[in-house]
């Protein structure tokens, strides 16, 4: 028994997300108002009783969730929240105790992932210690909520409206990071990624060692840009590539090989708007106009990782 | 080869610029019906993974309430602010800093960051006021690199420190991949080979946020300073 587990937070979640839609469905000059409430309802259903569903009509819903999204039913004026002479004023008068709030957020993450996750009586555990980052992250948020409201002294829709304004500011790109994830199982079901390690040590003349590794380098980047997570990418680059070329036909050291490996593959993540939840949704959070301005950002970065990881399995690998 | 066709979809899709939730679905459809599944056996895999997916969707949803509220109330005006009596700060050295406590408190296991919990109210506000009270007033293409090169620290810090100390879920992942094909690798010995590379990310980030220094210099040198004209 967890007390603090991801379904009581989905649950939470999925509140607010209800909250959101009632308040959209009852705003007259919303430009959108019935497509929009829509959107967010449904997507409320999927986490208040996502688990009870039958994942085909989680399916269906989520067609649903696209029609609205394509045929543009969704849509938000952008409404500015409060003005910046009150939020200068409400600075001025608060200091750096506005910090507090935000700062309980990590701390209750270090905490949580510390100590309560390891609390348990019997088999009644505080936080579920299987999930303790994420779990540890949400109660961060609900108690960060609770004392905001309390040194702020705002009302209690205040956190719902503001909410409300930013998950619309983010839109359906919200989901985009959970269809993306779904896309990848698919392809994983349908064996796409055999196709592409078989295609990768075809094309190459892998009997150097060296492309060998650059081979599987490469390939754990570019599988994990088209499936946007490295996690997946990781078992179908390393027995496709990895395990046969590097280890096996020249002798590499495994635990090199594989440890560079998925760090190569999280620079594909680097790179690839398949991987939203890094990339795409952090764009519309921060305002940018491009929403490819992040993935922008990193790719200089990923390109010089991904070139020291091919000369540091090269030179390592093979050696120890 | 023709288990492709999803891959194909997706590029052609992000070419044409049609709707992204739209373009992963006919992807997904696609790829699935070539490899003889049926329809409602597809709706059925994506609803499962949807569904076991939402950890993803979930930090953001019950983060950007409490952030709202905090932001109505002048987070981001007091994160500035705070960065202004820095004299030593950079736009950059702010991102270098954020990077750095990142990856040592990933290391350790400990998850601080987060694009919607950091980054939006804290980390980018607090770049922009440094370089806002270095050389006043920036442009807005200068203000838009600068939040992007934020969420880069934020991923970068995030990514490349995980597999290193307390190596947890990509470190367990490999060993069970690799067990399952009779290799034995020890834990600790993956957690030390992710170290190089964690230097390397990092010292990749600091060449960028340098940069990114650099830029702000040229464009508010460029820009006309009103205080100087008649």
């Amino acid at each position: 028994m967890k007390l603090l587990n991801l379904d009581v937070f989905y649950v939470f979640a999925g509140v607010i997300l209800l909250l959101v839609a009632g308040r959209i469905a009852g705003d007259r000059n919303h430009p959108k108002r019935w497509g929009s409430a829509l959107f967010w309802a449904l997507l409320a259903v999927t986490f208040l009783v996502g688990k009870s569903l039958p994942p085909v009509v989680v399916g269906y819903l989520m067609l649903v969730m696209v029609a609205l999204a394509a045929t543009k039913q969704m849509a938000f004026m952008g409404d500015a929240g409060a003005s910046a002479e009150d939020r200068a004023d409400s600075a001025a008068r608060l200091q750096n105790r506005i910090f507090a709030p935000a700062l309980l957020i990590p701390a209750t993450a270090v905490v949580g992932t510390l100590v309560l996750s390891k609390l348990h009586v019997g088999d009644w555990w505080l936080l579920d210690p299987a999930n303790a980052t994420v779990t540890s992250v949400c109660l961060g948020a609900v108690v960060a909520a609770v004392v905001a409201l309390r040194l702020t002294g705002a009302k209690a829709v205040v956190p719902i409206q503001e909410g409300s304004r930013l998950l619309q500011t983010v839109g359906w790109a919200l989901i985009l990071p959970q269809f993306l994830a779904a896309l990848g199982g698919v392809f994983a079901k349908a064996g796409v990624g055999p196709v592409v390690a078989d295609l990768v040590a075809q094309a190459l003349p892998t009997q150097f060692p060296f492309v060998a590794v650059a081979a599987y380098c490469c390939g754990m980047a570019l599988f994990t840009v088209i499936m946007g997570n490295a996690f997946a990418a990781f078992p179908v680059i390393t027995l496709g590539i990895g395990l046969p070329l590097v280890v096996h036909q020249h002798g590499g050291n495994p635990a090199i090989m594989a440890a560079i490996g998925m760090l190569s593959g999280y620079c594909g993540t680097l790179m690839t708007p398949m991987a939203a939840n890094f990339n795409l949704v952090p764009a519309l959070l921060l305002d940018l106009p491009d929403k490819h301005a992040v993935i922008k950002a990193q790719l200089p970065i990923a390109f010089v990782i991904l070139a020291a990881n091919i000369a540091l399995m090269y030179f390592c690998a093979y050696r120890f | 080869m023709i288990k492709l066709i999803g891959i194909l979809v997706v590029a052609a899709g992000f070419a044409l610029r049609f709707n992204t939730l739209l373009v992963v679905m006919a992807a997904g459809i696609a790829t699935g019906l070539v490899a003889g599944m049926s329809f409602n056996e597809l709706m059925g895999l994506f609803g499962r993974y949807f569904i076991e997916n939402r950890y993803m969707t979930l930090t953001v949803v019950l983060m950007l309430p409490v952030i709202g509220l905090l932001e109505r109330y002048g987070l981001r005006e007091r994160a500035e602010a705070i960065v202004r009596r820095a004299r030593a700060a950079t736009a950059g050295r702010v991102l270098i800093v954020y990077t750095a406590v990142r990856q040592v408190s990933i290391a350790f296991g400990v998850n601080i960051g987060g694009h919607a919990a950091m980054v939006r109210p804290l980390v980018a506000p607090m770049s922009e006021g440094a370089a806002h009270a270095q050389h006043g007033t920036l442009p807005q293409k200068t203000t838009e690199a600068i939040r992007a090169h934020a969420a880069a620290a934020e991923n970068v810090g995030n990514f490349f420190g995980e597999d290193t100390v307390f190596a947890v879920g990509a470190v367990l992942l490999i060993r069970g991949t690799l067990q399952a094909q009779g290799v034995e690798v020890g834990l600790w010995e993956l957690s030390w080979w992710g170290i190089p590379t964690a230097l390397v990310a990092f010292g990749a980030l600091v060449w960028r946020a340098r940069a990114l220094d650099r830029r702000i210099v040229r464009a508010t040198a460029v820009a006309p300073k009103p205080e100087g004209t008649p």
